[in-house]
């Protein structure tokens, strides 16, 4: 028997040795064993098909119907299948799709549009107002079961065709972001299988769908603009983050998009990194209300403490774009890039502040993150290790996201949250309406009367430029009072294979296939 | 006789080995376990960094020796909250039966009815999650009634051996017949039951951990480096390796010495 316990023993030794050893070769070896286990497997691909496949992380919802669309996984692979009267833009701007131009009365009441010619359905039938008219009764009424509504179109008073080209919309009252609410899909009427087979008038055709499995799209030959270039996408569902490299690596999938900076880290080299942003404004919140965080020189103390740019280094790989305020470089015009910087790192002078505000040693707080979303997480285990230099002694309270929103957000119960906020239109009115001490949602308790006259001198504007400055300044009084610790836009990062191009960026959520090409 | 202290002797040299780590670990460490940037991020396993370094270019070999106490002391704790509990109401059942018995054993029946973690899920999350001593609690809640069982079994099975009798017909208290007169003859039961029961406690702590409801980051235990090291397995696999190893070592370790204390007691019997 005690020959056993030595065989016993001298196989663990064994194991051990393998281990060791596979730990130290793996290190060295891996980037060379994948390109050259690859590159026999790009080869066939010369002769490839012109299509592609595209990872995505969640099956789409039961329905495919687009006014029945809840996630919004589902709306960005619907994005390329269907159109409204408008379309927006990469640039955050809307076009007319369906519709080929509009007139608005100068009451603001009247909106009137002509339909796009020779725009048709997938199915071949050309689209006409009574299409759309029936679609857009369709969401303002919701009645039918799983239909939801759209709220701006209760504002509708009355739907009028004067032929089958044209449609004028009658408002209650004027609302200056109504156009913004026509990128509703148009569906031919009359149609009753769109839950299965939906049919619409964008550059890529539904074809079929295995539950839990892929989605596959075409190339929709009718399409009214610039045709896609691809033949055929399909989408496949891969749940699982661990199978999510394993099938980039593998080659069967060609592009991904909202990976983590580990994830693009461990892709080697087939694949291209295309950067956008994920339109949200990341920061530490601060509960301007409770103590110590109702002092301004305790709040601008924290800005100076932590070290925004080692954040993306350390737990972005350096990807993200820093922000000084309210605003995310997508908004283009109201974002004022010069605020990013107002807070250089500098720790003695946040020692400094700390001690005017009567905390010369620190203090604790807790810093509350929903424990759902990585990059959060990420970030305040940074902050924390940052704070600690300043002598604050920060705790990471992880929550689930039910109880951020209920306790956190609602209940404004906390201290410090690092989350990231974004913008439910694509107005500066969305991100910064939030900051006025009356707004239902202001859970940073943010109490400044002359941030409240900035943005009421900014909804009231006549124009368009003394509306942009007096956001820009309402921005700036945000920073100037280190209202919270603003830190970043995140990056969204899209690994696409290379020999393929054309990723297309949107201020929304949305991955535009149309401009996806094999280069030359 | 010799060959029980064979696989006693291995598991105490493992297990001391470790403890005298974990100890070491708690006073000194070779960087800050926190520190961030303490090396190159995803840096391979190297003399300056033992065991490599993580995404934030955290030191992987200070955070296993911090982690590693963190989750042995959770585990200890876990097992002192079920050993005492489950003793005694094992105790109590099974050497007085009767209705108490009855009712002790449903609820311990009912308490084995919901898988471990489940339970100790449902009860982190009522008393708030990311905690330390939740997790103890909830985790030394799961591990009563296999105590409770075992120690019934025990003092029952001596409840009617002569010596017992006969410390009952001299007027013995019955507190006194079961810590003096009992409690020490249930240890070969319960000895080996300690061991499992702890290597059980560590895979607990880690499973919690890993599920993201155990210790709260930035502090590391063993389950948690190695929920962390999966999203990472091609950019830094040593980070894996090197935290299931730790686990590996401390339940191997202590599973031996319970083996070595079941045989030596299975020929003394």
């Amino acid at each position: 028997m005690k020959r056993k316990l030595w065989e016993i023993l001298l196989l663990l030794g064994l194991l051990c040795a393998v281990l060791c050893g596979c730990k130290d070769g793996s290190a060295a070896k891996t980037p060379e064993d994948e390109s050259g286990s690859n590159e026999p497997a790009a080869q066939p691909s010369e002769a490839r098909a012109n299509e592609i496949t595209v990872g995505i992380a969640q099956d789409l919802d039961e329905s495919l119907d687009p006014h029945k669309a809840v996630a919004a996984g589902t709306k960005e692979v619907m994005f390329n299948v269907f159109e409204g009267l408008m379309k927006p833009t990469p640039d955050g701007d809307l076009i007319p799709a369906v519709a080929e131009k509009y007139e608005i009365s100068d009451d603001q009441l009247t909106y009137t549009f002509t339909i796009r010619e020779g725009v048709t359905f997938h199915n071949g039938a050309p689209v006409t107002a009574e299409d759309v008219g029936e679609s857009l009764a369709r969401c303002k009424n919701a009645d039918e079961p799983g239909v939801l509504g759209v709220e701006a179109f209760s504002n509708i008073q009355h739907m009028e065709t004067a032929d089958s080209r044209s449609i004028s919309i009658t408002l209650g009252e004027p609302d200056s972001e109504f156009l913004s609410y026509l990128t509703t899909a148009i569906l031919p009427a009359g149609y009753d299988g769109q839950d299965t087979a939906p049919v619409g008038t964008g550059p890529f055709k539904f074809v079929s769908r295995a539950a839990q499995d892929s989605i596959v799209l075409e190339r929709f030959d009718g399409y009214w603009g610039e045709p896609a270039y691809l033949d055929k996408v399909t989408f496949k569902i891969i749940e699982n983050a661990d199978s999510i490299l394993m099938s980039l690596q593998s080659g069967a999938v060609d592009l991904f998009a909202h990976l983590t900076s580990t994830q693009v880290a461990q892709l080697g080299n087939e694949f291209n990194i295309e950067e956008g942003t994920m339109n949200l404004v990341q920061a530490m919140y601060l509960n301007n209300a409770v103590a110590p965080f109702d002092d301004v020189r305790v709040r601008q103390a924290l800005c100076y403490a932590i070290d925004r740019q080692q954040i993306l280094d350390l737990a972005f790989d350096g990807y993200g774009s820093l922000i000084g305020s309210s605003m995310y470089p997508a908004f283009g015009k109201y974002f004022d890039d010069s605020l990013t910087n107002y807070y250089p790192y500098d720790v003695e002078k946040a020692k400094a502040l700390l001690a005017d505000a009567g905390y010369p040693d620190g203090f604790s707080m807790t810093i509350t993150v929903p424990s759902n979303y990585q990059p959060h997480l990420d970030t305040a285990q940074v902050i924390v290790e940052q704070l600690k230099q300043v002598g604050i002694a920060a705790e990471i309270l992880p929550v689930t996201w039910e109880s951020w929103l209920n306790d956190t957000y609602i209940g404004r119960q906390f201290q410090t949250t690092v989350v990231g906020v974004d913008a439910s239109t694509m107005t500066a009115r969305a991100l910064l309406e939030r900051f006025t001490s009356t707004a239902g949602n202001n859970f940073i308790n943010y109490n400044n009367a002359e941030y409240d006259a900035f943005f009421q001198e900014a909804i009231t504007a006549a124009d368009d430029a003394a509306q942009t400055a007096a956001y820009k300044q309402a921005e700036a009084n945000l920073t100037e009072n280190a209202a919270n610790v603003y830190i970043q836009d995140l990056a969204d990062l899209v690994a696409i294979r290379k020999g393929l191009t054309g990723v297309r960026f949107y201020p929304i959520y949305v991955l535009d296939l149309s401009g996806i090409r094999y280069a030359a | 006789m010799k060959r029980g202290n064979g696989f006693f002797i291995a598991g105490l040299a493992l297990t001391g080995l470790l403890a005298a780590l974990i100890l070491l670990g708690f006073f000194w460490t070779p960087y800050d376990p926190n520190a961030m940037a303490a090396g190159p991020k995803f840096d391979g396993p190297s003399l300056a960094h033992w065991m490599g370094t993580d995404n934030f270019g955290r030191d992987i070999f200070s955070r296993v020796l911090k982690g590693a106490g963190t989750t042995a002391s959770i585990a200890l704790a876990t097992l002192a909250i079920g050993a005492v509990c489950g003793c005694l109401a094992g105790a109590l059942t099974g050497y007085f039966g009767g209705p108490v018995d009855e009712l002790l054993m449903r609820l311990n029946d009912a308490l084995t009815a919901f898988p471990s973690i489940l339970l100790a899920l449902v009860v982190i999350s009522i008393l708030e999650p990311g905690k330390k001593r939740n997790v103890i609690l909830a985790l030394g809640l799961v591990f009563i009634p296999s105590f409770a069982r075992v120690s019934r079994t025990a003092f029952a099975s001596l409840r009617e051996v002569n010596y017992i009798k006969s410390a009952r017909l001299m007027g013995a208290s019955s507190p006194r017949i079961l810590a003096v007169h009992m409690l020490p003859n249930t240890a070969p039961v319960l000895l080996p039951a300690l061991t499992i029961g702890f290597n059980n406690a560590v895979l607990a702590e880690a499973s919690m951990s890993f599920l993201g409801i155990g210790v709260t980051p930035p502090d590391a235990s063993l389950g948690y480096m190695l929920s962390e090291a999966q999203g990472m397995l091609f950019a830094a696999p040593w980070y894996a390796a090197g935290t299931g190893l730790v686990i590996v070592w401390m339940v191997f370790g202590v599973g031996l010495i319970g083996e070595g204390l079941r045989r030596r007691d299975r020929e003394v019997l």
